[in-house]
């Protein structure tokens, strides 16, 4: 029999029609705000200085500098060194919060998420006060200079920690018991049970964690711009291309040479999500652990002294910003708050980012939500779906100071229509919603996921529009994921320097970049009392978000109790 | 419904949030790109504005690094109206772009002739001239038993090997400033030879201009080189830092004034331009800097020698913004790739 | 063998009240992969119908094509005399439960069973009466204000059969309505639900893979595998005349050989053993023929001897199943189960007399 069947034609209905126009939408954003200021960019890295096409040869020429060579290994190597020391550390504390009995779980996870609500500023200041040369704790180092390799890492550690410890203590809170049981019963050795029941479970929060460490540091150029002496890294080669020698050509072979490794991860990253299926199963009964001290006494000690650390380094950069000058006039002074003293945008900056953040928290959310809606269950598939995951990945990738001179070349261009963005509130906003995009979109999509695949077919077959479902059920039913997404937007465009630095106007200057600014003018005190004003700004909301987060469990969450 | 009226409002709250507040007002505002020093922004805000009462400054400030990359990013489509306060370096390459409107302000011819742009009409006008200099920590210099040092001849002397820092000149227009003075100063072999030898000394190159200093005011190390107008600030706040101007030629860097092309408001721009050149403007610039670009013009800046001027390398300002690139590519090549930290 | 398969004999065609679903040559492909091959179907109105077979066999695939949650890629689907093949979802008439039964976490029972009842149809008034009606109907009156997690599973259930009826559709879709729930309250809440659908007389297709499901509720069973229909009748025509080995193998349960026609017309060749069987009679000699033969058809002692072709057979395991017993015969290589009532149960070792009823064989050619 020959297959004379006729196709089907699928008719789409208009409301099909008007969420692949949603999703086409987002897309736009991102081209917008992502892929065209890119490419403007990295089409730099073709042209000379005049704007004429010359093919390879930037590449030709960076690649015959000596220095590409080192830079780029260094940057491979301490973003190696810190995500080996960072991740079994993050391990061991996330293992702690989940799969252990210790007492003030509570605390450690607030004190664990204290260097993302800071800005890098912060713990680079505050070990130039501890490791310095003429710093408290200077005879830890045994002689070694806290300027270079030794200082990266240290600040890195610190600065890359909570990332790490987050993404682990979700996927050790997600294991099953009965596969523990399982194991204890086929009478295996509690290492046999790490090795074979605990480590595969965790190993793509492993590798996810490895893979965001070290993107982080390859792209991160705030620490070894204060603290890496003239130890040269490929994100201080951007620097050094860009703003020491206005070179935007070869700054954009930098660049582009940075994707490289962050890309790699990124990769990584997607194969190891593929290897990921079956891991759980929707049915695992959740593990709770029983109190044993050999376990818990050690891993207390561990909690209590990365807590420590990282409650010491903020707490000397509020001593520094408190001192009148360090080191020779430790006289205490609230002197170093009175901002306007220092600056001229003084506490207005302040203002500032508080609007920025709110504006890309609020815009961000809503954008990255919905569209990761549309991805997962109102639109999806086809080339537009793939499209839009794609370069939702993206950002993650490219380091701020890259994405801030792309947004210049792009949004000043002559012939764009949306130049009337430029020097306004409106583009800073655009540039935190992109830059943060990544762990929002994964944050969204996961969340999102959760929920039963046959909601909106339910829906359909109910004759309830899918945008109903998704306001009546999908948001309600993830808003502290919504929460989540909202203050990790706010947090991360309050503290971030680098993609900010080129594109604020004479009245939009964010406070992250008048740390900077104070701190090059030799004004390290109030640099440090800025930085402790911008945390206490982000610690406020995040201690809002926990206590509204009790308010809105019990308004919108209700149903989760049993 | 929902899902249309939550990003309608969302927009709506991003925009009154993100909405630069109006302003209703006569004056022009003008935007002013500069690298001057935060505290010298408020009082010549208010000198300018009272002196041209039909303007409004809008100030854009960053490092001489970022500002000057900014303005150059933003060639096709400026969105600085003058440039007030910049390094001759960064001008002379902007001039080599084609980026400066010419404009000779009133009174421009009065300045020292190598304090202004030997064009017709002028692309710039100098302001002051700032140098380079060593800041030099006395409480440090105590501890570890290191003498003063008078010349850049000194900084030479096996004692200091690991005390120095002084800015990448590929990073730091100060850097590259001390750089061309070195040059300008020895000739080039000699300059080359010296920087070798200082290499030696040296325990790190800078990204900043001014970290140098503000690390050799901190106690990190005996003595940063840096320019004369940061550490000002910083024995202001109580550190134990004296400034020296080497007594063998010091390389000097002018901060200027410019019109950019293009900008948007180009009368009153150089209605600024005017005020940058009076001798009401160099009295004020005479607070921060021993020269200024006004003859006659007495500085009320402590701490300078009295042969200040004399020690100033003379230079071609143009002759030497041209090679630029050639010197950062020695330098790099020379000094770039033993980036290893050195104790 | 496909379409023209249909209606094996014994189905009654004659009793199927006027057509209300077609499916006509249905085919469904995933990429490269066909999860659905030309299936055809007709479901009466107000007729209970199963789709029943393994995992894989393209049972959801087709319940999904007829919902429009996955349209067919080509073939027709008519509902109720509409072509509905290409409509999205929202545009058919339909009610559907799922495995899962996706109750809406947030809403309260009340309010998920009102989720459809919407627009300018349902004022309140109405809508809190039906909700009251639905609530009835489904035993949940006393649950209303309950969430979904504060239910059992059972009552759970009842919601999602609730919500999928609030509108009146004309066609009910369950997709293996009863697989999360345990054995009790799963047998219980079958018959519920076709007490309701009886009562109702809504059209029903449900997705199931357990056969005592499907023989128990429905009108007619859809035997599938691996994407086409092996058959379509009553429980009793798919049990007794199975019209594929499939079927035969996995409707209930039976004793399978492999053997050949044999010269002499009417005989098979097992195993060394010579059995007759008429249904062979068509059949070329030396055609290789699976058969098979249910436990409760398999003949033991006296009842064994008075039949011709029977033989010698030895008792390997015996089960007891309560009203029967299950015992284990080898003969040769010849392996076979037989039911026997408990106080006739031969001795686990002992040789009895085996024979299997020439018109109880079920025997297909086997594709060469």
């Amino acid at each position: 029999m020959s297959d004379l069947a006729l196709p089907v034609r699928v008719q789409v209905p208009l409301e099909q029609r008007l969420l692949r126009l949603g999703l086409l939408l987002a897309l736009a954003v991102l081209l917008l705000g992502l892929v065209l200021p890119l490419g403007t960019l990295l089409l730099r890295a073709f042209e000379d200085a005049d704007g004429h096409f010359v093919g390879l040869a930037n590449f030709v020429a960076y690649v015959a500098t000596p220095s590409l060579r080192i830079a780029a290994w260094n940057s491979l190597w301490t973003a190696a060194l810190t995500t080996i020391i960072v991740v079994p550390l993050a391990f061991g504390f996330a293992y702690a919060l989940t799969r252990s009995c210790i007492p003030g779980k509570g605390i450690f996870r607030a004190v664990m998420l204290l260097p993302v609500l800071a800005p890098s500023l912060l713990p680079a200041l505050a070990l130039i006060y501890l490791f310095g040369n003429q710093g408290m704790l200077r005879v830890l180092l045994f002689g070694e200079s806290i300027y270079g390799p030794a200082g990266i890492v240290a600040a890195q550690v610190f600065y890359c920690f909570p990332h790490a410890a987050l993404i682990l203590a979700v996927a050790l809170s997600t294991a099953d018991a009965r596969l523990y049981e399982a194991a204890e019963v086929l009478k295996a050795g509690r290492a046999r049970i790490f090795a074979t029941v605990t480590l595969p479970v965790a190993r793509y929060g492993l590798v996810s964690a490895s893979v965001v460490v070290f993107t982080l540091v390859v792209t991160d150029f705030g620490i070894p711009k204060v603290i890496g002496g003239q130890f040269p890294v490929l994100a201080t080669d951007v620097y050094k291309q860009v703003v020491g020698l206005q070179n935007f050509n070869m700054g954009a072979v930098v660049g582009l040479v940075l994707l490289l490794p962050a890309i790699g991860a990124f990769l990584l990253d997607r194969w190891a999500d593929g290897q990921r299926a079956g891991t759980l199963s929707g049915r695992a009964v959740p593990y709770v652990p029983k109190p044993r001290r050999a376990r818990d006494l050690p891993l207390l000690a561990l909690c209590l002294l990365v807590s420590t650390a990282l409650v010491g380094i903020v707490g000397v950069a509020i001593w520094g910003s408190l001192v009148t000058f360090w080191p020779y006039n430790l006289t205490l002074t609230l002197n170093n708050y009175d901002f306007d003293r220092f600056d001229t945008a003084g506490w207005s900056a302040l203002w500032t980012s508080v609007r920025i953040a709110l504006a890309a928290a609020v815009c961000g959310t809503a954008l990255v939500f919905t569209t990761a809606w549309l991805l997962e269950r109102g639109a999806p598939g086809g080339k537009l779906g793939h499209a839009v995951r794609f370069i939702a990945g993206l950002p993650l990738a490219v380091p701020g100071l890259v994405l801030g001179l792309a947004f210049i070349l792009f949004f000043n261009h002559p012939a764009n229509p949306f130049g009337f963005l430029y020097g306004t509130l409106a583009i800073l906003v655009l540039n935190g919603m992109v830059h943060f995009y990544t762990v929002m979109h994964l944050t969204a999509a996961t969340a999102i996921r959760q929920l039963d695949p046959e909601f909106e077919a339910v829906g359909a077959s109910l004759k309830v529009p899918a945008v109903v479902t998704f306001g009546r059920v999908t948001v309600p039913i993830c808003l502290p994921a919504i929460l989540d997404i909202a203050v990790y937007a706010f947090v991360n465009v309050m503290t971030t320097v680098s993609a900010v630095i080129f594109l604020y106007g004479p009245d939009t200057k964010p406070a992250s970049v008048a740390v900077v600014h104070m701190d090059e003018a030799g004004q390290a005190s109030a640099a440090a009392a800025m930085a402790v004003t911008i945390l206490a700004v982000t610690c406020s909301v995040k201690l809002l978000q926990l206590a509204s987060g009790g308010l809105v469990e019990r308004l919108t969450q209700r149903w989760r109790r049993r | 419904m929902f899902r249309r009226t939550l990003p309608a409002a969302a927009f709506a709250l991003s925009c009154a949030i993100a909405a630069p507040a109006a302003e209703a007002q006569q004056r022009t505002r003008l935007t002013v790109y500069t690298a001057l020093e935060n505290e010298q922004l408020a009082p010549f805000k208010r000198a300018a504005e009272a002196a041209v009462p039909s303007i409004e400054i809008a100030w854009v400030r960053d490092s001489t690094g970022i500002i000057t990359a900014r303005l150059i990013a933003e060639r096709q489509n400026p969105r600085a109206d003058i440039v007030w306060g910049l390094s001759v370096f960064s001008l002379l390459q902007m001039e080599a772009q084609d980026m400066l409107e010419p404009y000779t302000p009133r009174g421009a011819e009065a300045l020292r002739s190598n304090f202004r742009s030997d064009r017709s009409p002028m692309t710039w006008t100098g302001m002051d001239a700032f140098v380079s200099a060593i800041c030099f920590n006395t409480v440090v210099a105590q501890q570890r038993n290191l003498p003063r040092p008078s010349t850049w001849a000194d900084l030479l002397k096996p004692a200091y090997r690991g005390q120095i820092v002084m800015p990448n000149p590929a990073s730091s227009g100060t850097g590259f400033l001390t750089v061309a003075g070195w040059l300008g100063a020895q000739g080039n072999d000699a300059a080359w030879t010296y920087m070798t030898q200082l290499h030696e000394n040296m325990q790190v190159y800078t990204h900043s201009g001014s970290a140098p200093c503000n690390n050799a005011a901190r106690g990190e190390y005996g003595m940063g080189i840096s320019f004369d107008m940061r550490a000002v600030t910083l024995r202001n706040q109580g550190a134990p830092i004296e400034i020296i101007v080497p007594t063998d030629g010091v390389g000097f860097d002018l901060e200027a004034t410019a019109l950019i092309r293009g900008g948007r408001n180009a009368e009153a721009a150089k209605r600024l331009a005017d005020f940058a050149v009076s001798r009401q403007a160099m009295e004020l610039y005479g607070r921060y800097y021993a020269l200024v670009a006004l003859p006659g013009v007495q500085p009320a800046v402590q701490n300078y020698p009295a042969e200040f001027e004399q020690r100033l390398v003379s230079q071609n300002f143009r002759d030497v913004a041209l090679r630029r690139d050639a010197i950062l590519r020695e330098w790099s090549s020379r000094f770039d790739a033993k980036s290893a930290p050195r104790n | 063998m496909s379409a023209g398969l249909a209606e094996a004999p014994g189905a009654a065609l004659a009793a199927a009240p006027a057509p209300y679903l077609v499916v006509d040559q249905v085919s469904k492909s995933f990429g490269t992969f066909r999860a659905l091959e030309r299936a055809s179907l007709t479901v009466g109105a107000g007729e209970f119908v199963s789709f029943l077979g393994p995992s894989g066999c393209g049972k959801t695939t087709l319940l999904r094509a007829i919902a429009g949650l996955d349209p067919a890629t080509s073939g027709r689907i008519v509902q109720d005399g509409r072509d509905i093949t290409g409509l999205p979802p929202s545009a058919r008439d339909f009610g559907i439960v799922f495995q899962s039964y996706a109750l809406f976490p947030n809403l309260n029972v009340s309010e998920n069973i009102a989720y459809g009842l919407r627009g300018k149809a349902w004022p309140r008034s109405r809508r809190q009466q039906r909700v009251a009606e639905l609530l009835t109907l489904v035993g949940l009156a006393d649950q209303a204000t309950k969430y979904p997690a504060q239910l059992s599973g059972g009552q759970q259930q009842r919601v999602a059969l609730a919500r999928a009826l609030a509108n009146e559709p004309g066609l009910l879709l369950l997709d293996e309505p009863l697989s999360a729930l345990d054995a009790i309250v799963r047998l219980h809440l079958r018959q519920e639900i076709r007490a309701l659908q009886r009562r109702l007389g809504v059209t029903t297709v449900m997705v199931t893979h357990d056969q005592e499901e499907a023989m128990g509720v429905s009108d007619r069973v859809v035997v599938m595998s691996r994407g086409r229909i092996e058959q379509i009748g009553t429980p009793e025509a798919i049990y007794r005349h199975p019209a594929t080995a499939f079927v035969a193998g996995f409707v209930g349960r039976s004793s399978h050989f492999d053997a050949v026609v044999d010269a002499t017309p009417g005989m098979l060749r097992a195993e060394g053993l010579v059995l007759p069987c008429p249904a062979t009679r068509g059949l070329l000699f030396g055609t290789q023929v699976s058969t098979y033969i249910r436990p409760e058809d398999v003949r033991l002692g006296p009842q064994a001897q008075a039949l011709p072709g029977h033989f010698v057979a030895q008792v390997t395991h015996v089960e007891f199943l309560g009203p029967i017993c299950r015992v284990s015969l080898e003969a040769g290589r010849l392996r076979l189960e037989a039911d026997v009532h408990p106080s006739l149960v031969p001795a686990v070792g002992s040789d009895v007399m085996a024979a299997l009823p020439e018109d109880r064989l079920l025997v297909f050619p086997q594709d060469v």
